[in-house]
């Protein structure tokens, strides 16, 4: 690996003496110590990629089936659910190894500094012993869209809560056709003039989202200047009368009321416990009251990670999550690897934390950091087992990746080997560069 | 660089207890953002068992999470359930066949490769190395359809022999290349002995390769265990009877939101066996990962 700075001549292995009379019996030893393996690999691997390479210029179908030519892989780029796949194939690529990398490279450096290493580095670590598919369950629970269910949503939506509170009602709807719809909330269609008293009446609303602190609904006296009323839950076991305070029936508090003047806002203010509320100094005039619509505001009900728009970012964390760790752990070796006196050296010329990671952790880590990236190209590239598992069936066509649509293209029904050979050789041209630079390193090294 | 003639003595930093306090205080940013990261790490996997451990009627209506305030949810019952599963049992059974078969197979082929590759001569040797690595990266996309096709004249189809002789075809690239390089290693001089006192080669091979690759051997055997307990897409192909246990649960995954009270503790129970070797195993899975990426 390292390349030496003096011109050595290459180390050469001793040459055998050529009339040793144990040198048949080497080679013999050689053949029986090699044959299983090699039968193995010509059977399963050496005869497959031929027979593969030769199938995929022929027809779907038999052995060999009719000669195609190129056209099956001429519908790699024309049937959609092939170019779906590349495209997010190509998502995989452009997004997790980079991303995978400077996770890794984060939490190596970072780990450094903690007496507990260890233990943090088995946590992030763990996914890695777990099955891609398992991963694929897992997340499939984290991702629900109910924020009841899914963990996910659930954090979502005690953020959200704290930007856009959910209403008080938020499904709540008025008791009598007097109360008409307003934008997001309700008015009362009769007009109002000062020492009037508005109802406001409202249904539908589970017992379980009546605030705890509510009291027996009161219709308040009317008062001069001032426009009074009430906002309660119309409705006690029975049934009662619409439209009328009675005995049994809830004042809701915290509701937000508006008095608006032609439309315009012109007050506001919150229920009490009896759910009365109160409008003071009112100037003459026509008005009208009713219920804002922040009352009504729904809660976050959560995003559809599962959905069609958002499955690949989905599965993209999760993947990240997964390989977060093996990144971390290399990246790590070649951090204790590293020559201390150099950073030690950095230190003591005044360089700061932040560029002495930058000048010179990094750039002496770069033969590692290439490793993971390599690494993780290869394995995107042949991302299968996540897709299965964690993207529903009814999304799994916008999920899909090459490794997906090559099994769903030769098995499971499609049964097209033809098609099913040449998305195989396009993964494995996909991976030939990486087998170069194996092969090149290992010339160098011998 | 000038005349170092004295080495530079730095002065260790006084460690009194208000230094330690102060390292402890300018270290607190780190350590809790990693303490945050470590347990965001953790909550799928916990995720996973607590959702394991619920009623069907409670997952209905209500998130793992809420055990916390209602532990009184939580029960065995599903395990009990699976436990008398025969379908389960039975995957179970063939994922261990597949694994342990696939991982002996591996291990011994691959070493007896690789002790070749290392210190037997023959004529082109490198060249055939050179095959094997560059078998390292065939994906296995590429022998699905023609083993598909050879399985059924074979009658390797849907028997955990067939799946595993898949595994081991292409965990064998690896084992050889991981073991040949730490044989390389081992010292020359005892294997010459070996020879001179007139040992076979065989003997050799057992009695003094084997005992010295362990270290190697062991690595390779860890993740050739895991690779083979995790693999889905071997088994989807080559299975339909006799199939492991992700392929069984990806029969139940087709209604996920009825059947998560079997989902959830059969892929606990799934991940379980090799989250023990992991953990008991850890420091072998990491070097055989190192040989494998920065090699």
């Amino acid at each position: 690996m390292s390349q030496g700075i003096t011109a050595e001549p290459p180390v050469l292995a001793a040459p055998p003496p050529g009339s040793e009379p144990g040198r048949l019996g080497q080679y013999l030893t050689g053949a029986i110590f090699l044959a299983p393996a090699l039968l193995l690999l010509a059977v399963w691997m050496a005869y497959p990629v031929v027979y593969t390479i030769i199938r995929s210029f022929y027809g779907p179908q038999g052995f060999l089936g009719h000669w195609v030519g190129i056209s099956n892989y001429k519908s790699l780029f024309t049937t959609s659910t092939l170019t779906t796949a590349i495209k997010n194939n190509a998502i995989w690529v452009a997004v997790v190894p980079a991303f995978v990398t400077a996770v890794g490279l984060v939490f190596a450096v970072l780990t450094e500094r903690i007496r507990w290493a260890v233990a943090f580095k088995t946590a992030v670590f763990l996914p890695m012993a777990i099955s891609a598919f398992a991963t694929g369950v897992t997340w499939r629970i984290m991702y629900q869209q109910d924020p009841g269910q899914g963990a996910i949503n659930a954090l979502g939506k005690s953020i959200s809560g704290v930007f856009h509170p959910a209403g008080v009602l938020s499904t709540a709807v008025p008791s009598t056709p007097g109360l008409v719809p307003a934008g997001k909330g309700i008015v009362l269609k009769t007009p109002l003039h000062p020492d009037g008293v508005a109802l406001l009446g409202l249904t539908g609303i589970p017992p379980t989202d009546v605030p705890s602190s509510a009291k027996q609904a009161v219709t308040p006296p009317p008062q001069p200047d001032e426009i009074v009323g009430t906002v309660w839950r119309d409705f006690k076991p029975g049934g009662g009368k619409p439209g009328l305070v009675e005995q049994g029936e809830l004042g809701i508090p915290g509701v937000s009321v508006v008095l608006k003047e032609n439309g315009r806002t012109v007050q506001t203010t919150k229920s009490g416990e009896d759910g009365s509320f109160a409008f003071t100094g009112v100037k003459a005039g026509s008005y009208t009251a009713g219920v804002g619509a922040a009352t009504f505001a729904k809660p976050f009900g959560g995003y559809s990670w599962l959905g069609p728009s958002l499955i690949t970012p989905s599965l993209l964390i999760a993947y990240i999550w997964i390989w977060a760790g093996f990144a971390m752990v290399v990246i790590a070796a070649g951090l204790s690897a590293m020559p201390r006196d150099v950073l030690e050296a950095a230190r003591t010329d005044g360089a700061s934390e932040w560029q002495t990671f930058r000048r010179v952790t990094v750039p002496l880590l770069m033969p590692v950091l290439s490793v993971v990236f390599v690494t993780m190209i290869i394995n995107v590239l042949k991302v299968f087992d996540i897709v299965y598992a964690l993207a529903p069936e009814s999304t799994q066509q916008n999920a899909n990746v090459i490794a997906l649509a090559m099994y769903y293209t030769a098995f499971q029904g499609g049964g097209n080997f033809g098609v099913g050979s040449a998305i195989a050789v396009f993964l494995f041209i996909l991976v030939i560069p990486v087998l170069a630079l194996n092969i090149r390193r290992f010339k160098r090294e011998a | 660089m000038a005349v170092a003639a004295e080495p530079i003595v730095v002065p260790k930093p006084h460690d009194t207890t208000a230094a330690r306090i102060l390292r402890m205080v300018l270290k607190a940013p780190v350590n809790l953002l990693l303490l945050a990261i470590g347990c965001l790490w953790l909550v799928p996997t916990i995720g996973l068992f607590i959702t394991s451990i619920l009623p069907a009627s409670a997952l209905a209506s209500k998130g793992w999470w809420q055990v916390f305030s209602h532990p009184s949810m939580a029960t065995w019952s599903n395990y009990n359930a699976l436990f008398h599963n025969s379908g389960l049992i039975t995957a179970l059974k063939t994922t261990a066949y597949i694994a342990v078969g696939n991982t002996l197979l591996v291990v011994l082929l691959g070493a007896m490769a690789g002790y070749a590759f290392a210190w037997l001569d023959f004529p082109g040797r490198d060249w055939l190395f050179i095959g094997v690595i560059g078998l390292l990266v065939v994906p296995l996309q590429m022998a699905l359809i023609p083993m598909f096709r050879l399985y059924d004249t074979l009658h390797l189809f849907d028997t955990w022999e067939g799946i595993a002789l898949f595994h081991t075809a292409f965990g064998l690239p690896f084992a050889i290349f991981l073991l040949r390089n730490f044989f390389v290693g081992l010292p020359r001089d005892i294997m010459e002995s070996a020879r001179i006192d007139g040992a076979s080669e065989i003997r050799i091979f057992i009695k003094l390769i084997l005992p010295l690759g362990l270290p190697a051997i062991a690595s390779l055997s860890i993740f050739q265990f895991l690779w083979t307990w995790n693999d889905l897409l071997v088994a989807l192909t080559f299975g339909q009877n006799t199939t492991p246990i992700t392929v069984w649960i990806a029969g139940q995954l087709r209604e996920f939101g009825t059947s998560i009270d079997i989902i959830a503790p059969a892929s606990f129970i799934s991940l379980v066996i090799p989250l023990c070797v992991f953990l008991a195993f850890q420091r072998y899975f990491v070097q055989g990962l190192l040989a494998g990426s920065v090699k």
